[in-house]
């Protein structure tokens, strides 16, 4: 199984390390020609307004759309997370508005309020330890959204079929459960279309 | 729930990487700024050029111009402290910058002591030109480093000299047996597991940016290419011609380090960059880089 990170900006190698450690094979991808090769995109943290500029410079908009519409899953933390969702909160345009969901950038304040916590996630036995660094929310989320975990009530994982987005870093923690669960994800979109 | 651990320092740092953190000295510049890509901005009452030119003593920035970028920019704000100076620093922390730079761009406050950076929330970068001086300032608690080159002189090859010297050293760590690395800490002034986390990973424990003397794309990529994981401009940006086909140029050309078609596509009719200084023109109380070691 061939996973990509993708690699404009952010936390790259922590991905491409923790998909390894989950048993994937993982590379950087930072051209569109080189999707065609992958089973499945991790979106990484990093600052969304550079990630989205320079996507929508190398024409990933459209590719990643493409490349979702056949079917392969996404995976988005943090950044990530907020380059997924149809909906930004306040008047900023989202990117690949794939998710149908709202979220809000920055949502628990400025880099004093960044934290670590343990966290229930449904799917995984025991709590995971989510790190929140300038970390955004998601403020609503459609039918066809489930949600995997909140925190203080507010939603922080979510999936939507073959879409799956966590507000924290899963990459920056030792524990691939996350990064696991997303593999799982790959395989069985593999096996739907086989 | 726990605030400011470690891993939320360094993980901050972490998302930065393959980023570009520009030197601004107003809301505007600090606009354009991110609208060209950048991943966080300085907010400062000079560049380091200005601050060369003007002489005297340099200090923390005015909050009122830190306030300003805060207000006016989503992505994070960093500002400058003196080195030494726990007060510039807990005024920034309390204000709700995202990340100090403890910096010897501004006159030390203190030529002994740095901050104590471990009594923070709020993650610190620092300046280093060596292994001894980064392990040091991993051990005082900052989450990230920097290359100190040479600020304000747009001229790349302190910046280099530095970040080669620290890799290298890096790789002759890892070569090292147990009971050298003993004698190698006490050599370099730094703690003994500090040392030998580095010899078992071969890589720093925290995230290393180039900085001092970035001005133009290809110094951008040259520094990413050695090795760096992001690039600090300062003075490059708002001191070039035309800032805004710079400050976008420097972010694609680090992205795509090693695209040297694209480098020289975006490189096209940038305009004159910031005026260099050669640096052994410099006297030697002015060169930055020997503050805070």
């Amino acid at each position: 199984m061939k996973i990509g990170v993708l690699a404009l900006q952010g936390a790259v190698a922590e991905h491409i390390r923790s998909l390894e450690a989950a048993g994937a094979e993982a590379v950087a991808i930072k051209r569109v020609e080189q999707l065609d090769e992958l089973h499945g995109l991790v979106i990484p943290g990093g600052e969304s307004t550079t990630i989205g500029k320079l996507m929508r410079k190398y024409e990933f908009m459209d590719a990643i759309r493409q490349f979702s519409a056949q079917g392969k899953p996404l995976f988005g933390t943090c950044a990530g997370l907020i380059v997924l969702a149809d909906r930004i909160d306040g008047n900023e345009e989202a990117h690949l508005k794939l998710m149908d969901m709202t979220v809000a950038r920055n949502a628990f304040g400025r880099q004093r309020e960044s934290f670590e916590t343990d966290l229930d996630v449904k799917g995984i036995d025991e709590p995971i330890r989510a790190v929140f660094i300038r970390a955004p929310l998601i403020k609503e989320v459609g039918a066809d959204v489930e949600v995997l975990s909140t925190y203080n009530d507010e939603i922080v994982t979510a999936r939507q079929g073959t879409l799956l987005a966590a507000s924290y870093h899963p990459e920056l923690t030792d524990d691939f459960r996350l990064h696991a669960y997303f593999l799982e994800m790959v395989k069985e979109a593999a096996a739907a279309k086989a | 729930m726990e605030t400011g651990t470690s891993r939320v320092k360094r993980g901050m740092a972490e998302m930065q990487k393959g980023g570009v953190i520009m030197d601004v000295m107003n809301a505007e510049q600090a606009k354009v700024a991110e609208a060209a890509g950048a991943t966080a901005v300085m907010a400062l009452e000079r560049v380091p050029s200005d601050i060369r030119a003007a002489g005297g003593v340099a200090r923390m920035a005015d909050p009122t111009i830190v306030e300003e970028v805060m207000k006016v920019v989503s992505i994070p704000v960093m500002a400058k402290a003196r080195i030494g100076h726990y007060v510039e620093a807990k005024v920034l922390e309390s204000m709700g910058v995202d990340y100090i730079d403890e910096s010897e761009v501004l006159t030390p406050a203190d030529e002994v002591f740095h901050i104590s950076k471990n009594d923070f929330t709020i993650p610190f970068v620092c300046g280093a030109k060596d292994l001894g001086e980064a392990l040091r300032r991993i051990q005082e608690g900052a989450a990230m480093l920097r290359t100190k080159g040479e600020p304000g002189t747009g001229n790349i090859v302190e910046a280099v000299r530095h970040l080669r010297l620290i890799n290298g050293q890096i790789r002759k760590i890892q070569g090292l047996s147990k009971d050298e690395l003993y004698n190698e800490a006490k050599l370099l002034g730094v703690a003994y597991d500090l040392l030998l986390d580095v010899h078992q990973t071969g890589k720093l424990p925290v995230v290393n940016f180039a900085a001092g003397g970035v001005a133009t794309p290809s110094d951008a990529a040259l520094m990413m290419h050695l090795g760096a994981d992001g690039v600090f401009v300062g003075s490059g940006i708002f001191k070039s011609d035309s800032p805004e086909k710079f400050a976008r140029a420097i972010v694609e050309a680090t992205t795509h380090y090693q695209d040297y078609k694209l480098i020289a596509e975006v490189s096209k009719n940038l305009g004159t960059p910031m005026k260099g200084i050669e640096i052994s023109k410099l006297n030697a109380s002015e060169r930055m880089q020997d503050r805070g070691i």
